[in-house]
């Protein structure tokens, strides 16, 4: 096993065995910290895809969240106030279970990624990031100008939504449910950027002539890459509104966008485990920092200036040292 | 006379008042290495770059396998069977000398769209893969990172990816460029025997390869082709003693 696959282990056993031990000691608020941590890290192994493997540095991913969160703040608010979505073809009421719910958040996240993509990778470097985020912001203006659900105070949702066999408000099955995603997400991680989707990815993020002269499509490839990032982002989106049972258009803020990159720079950029190990430190010091000062964002910034100058592979590239090669 | 794999019409590309390609016809034929010379500055580059694809002529045409390939993109060209190698390494440095050879057999044999089982345990693709590398002198290489190749390997390797495509006809921009005496040996005796599996157009500097290798050259010069004749005929012709060998500029 290489170091890199060890820190992995490690880092993911101890994800799922601090909020075990909380749950017997009875302090629920330590597990919710760590489903905010697994939330968080499944947002930025979406983007990871986009940005580690395609080299797409998308400043926009908060609309993939966005999107998520508010499939599932419009889906559930119509069951709790008792006001179908849609009456034709079929009635429509709308949904509060978890797995509808995911699987219209992908989609619809997906489903835009596909349209920004189409128009956003027509270019590259600053522009592409300009056009991310402006997307995003615009998601965000819409959000907040849109009254039905909430405009800029958002929705809140007064009973989490259910997943087939759990009690979803027990604060550890809903961590283990959010614990199980994330781990099946990773493992698709993995899987993707071995397969000959990843190669001919990481290819035409480092040398697009190359995968042009061998009759491969790098815009294309592109494009698929960042749908399937979008969709990931947005799944997490869900998620993260269902932990808070609560959406607003924070989701969608360019802070957010900024946010999630910062988990995966601080964990290291196109590492498998870089964005679990980034937003679980990113969560540690928004605790334990936040608790001390209101100004704790400083030492983010300390710690990501650090980072960025003396480990570029991040805090996995410290740990486990250079990349990969792999097999 | 067989008919050409690869041939090209009055090709024509201007670039404000410099035309970079001033009306050029040329063929491969079967078998051969057909070499272009010419100074810096000629349109050498120009050329290529119309002949695969990446640039599209103001005028004339391109035809490759008998088709009218003018309108195609670099990619249908590559999955036709026209394999590029190019003048700067275009290779993914941060990968394998295995996982680049593979890419090229995945564009030549199947879709990218495949997102689970690894590309490298692919045997369709890494048998291929391997086949080639072996024949660069690069299998025990496999697993190294192209980065940490010489700068010869990685010529090498630019090879061998084009050879992962069962090419019809390569395209080869300046190969041995930067290769010392050795390295430019090795592969002038690798491409030597490369003809007989598909025809070669080679765009190089190096006269000495040039010479041990071309069936026939073509000079080009300011966008048009001077001449084109057997080596012979070429190192005679004072033409383009003046245009070009001669000329000390």
């Amino acid at each position: 096993m290489s170091r890199e696959r060890l820190l992995g282990a490690v880092v993911l056993l101890a994800l799922g065995l601090v909020p075990l031990a909380a749950h017997l000691m009875g302090e629920p608020f330590t597990i919710t910290l760590a489903t905010r941590a697994a939330i968080l890290a499944l947002a930025a192994v979406g983007l990871n895809i986009a940005l580690g493997l395609g080299g797409l540095v998308s400043l926009g991913h908060a609309t993939f969240f966005g999107i998520g969160g508010y499939a599932m703040g419009i889906l559930a608010s119509h069951v709790q106030n008792y006001e179908p979505m849609f009456e034709w073809p079929v009635l429509f009421e709308g949904s509060t279970s978890m797995p509808v719910i995911w699987l219209v958040a992908v989609l619809a996240s997906a489903l835009v990624a596909l349209l920004i993509g189409l128009l956003a990778l027509r270019t590259s470097g600053v522009y592409f990031i300009m056009i991310t985020l402006a997307f995003g912001q615009m998601f965000y203006f819409f959000s907040i100008s849109w009254s039905r659900y909430g405009g800029e105070d958002g929705m809140s949702i007064y009973v989490r939504n259910g997943f087939p066999g759990l009690n979803t408000l027990d604060p550890i099955q809903f961590f283990g449910l959010c614990y199980a995603v994330l781990c099946l997400v990773l493992l698709g991680a993995h899987l993707l950027a071995r397969s000959p989707f990843g190669l001919a990815l990481g290819a035409a993020r480092q040398s697009p002539d190359r995968v042009q002269a061998v009759g491969l499509d790098p815009k294309r490839l592109r494009l698929v890459g960042f749908v399937i990032s979008g969709a990931i982002t947005g799944l997490a989106g869900a998620l993260f509104a269902d932990l808070n049972r609560f959406v607003s258009p924070t989701m969608f803020s360019w802070q957010t966008s900024g946010e999630i990159m910062v988990f995966i720079i601080l964990g290291g950029v196109g590492r498998l485990f870089g964005p679990v190990v980034g937003a679980a430190v990113f969560v540690m010091l928004e605790h334990w920092l936040g608790d001390m000062s209101e100004y704790w964002h400083i030492w983010l910034g300390v710690l990501l200036l650090a980072v960025v100058l003396f480990a570029r592979g991040g805090l996995v590239g410290l740990i486990a040292g250079r990349e990969r090669a792999h097999d | 006379m067989t008919e050409a794999i690869l041939e090209t019409r009055g090709l024509v590309k201007t670039y404000g008042a410099l035309r970079a390609s001033d009306g050029i016809t040329l063929d491969l034929r079967p078998g051969e290495i057909h070499a272009v010379i010419g100074p810096n500055g000629a349109g050498k580059s120009t050329m290529i770059k119309q002949l695969s694809g990446n640039i599209a002529p103001d005028e004339g045409t391109v035809h490759f396998l008998g088709k009218d390939v003018t309108g195609l993109s670099t990619m249908a060209r590559a999955r036709m069977g026209l394999a590029r190698t190019f003048q700067v390494s275009a290779l993914a440095m941060e990968d394998t000398v295995l996982q680049n050879a593979v890419l090229g057999a995945l564009g030549a044999t199947s879709s990218p769209y495949r997102f689970f089982r690894p590309a490298l345990k692919r045997a369709e693709l890494r048998d291929r893969a391997m086949a080639a590398l072996e024949r660069m002198g690069l299998a025990g290489h496999a697993a190294t990172v192209v980065s940490e190749l010489s700068h010869g390997q990685r010529r090498q390797l630019e090879v061998a990816v084009a050879l992962t495509l069962q090419p019809r006809a390569f395209l080869m921009d300046e190969p041995m460029a930067g290769l010392g005496g050795e390295g430019s040996q090795q592969l002038t005796s690798i491409l030597d025997r490369l003809r007989a599996e598909a025809p070669i157009l080679l765009i190089e500097h190096d006269m000495d390869a040039v010479f041990a290798l071309a069936d026939r050259i073509s000079v080009l010069v300011y966008g048009r082709i001077v001449a084109t004749g057997t080596v012979d005929e070429i190192r005679r012709s004072p033409e383009v003693r003046d245009a070009y060998l001669g000329d000390a500029e």
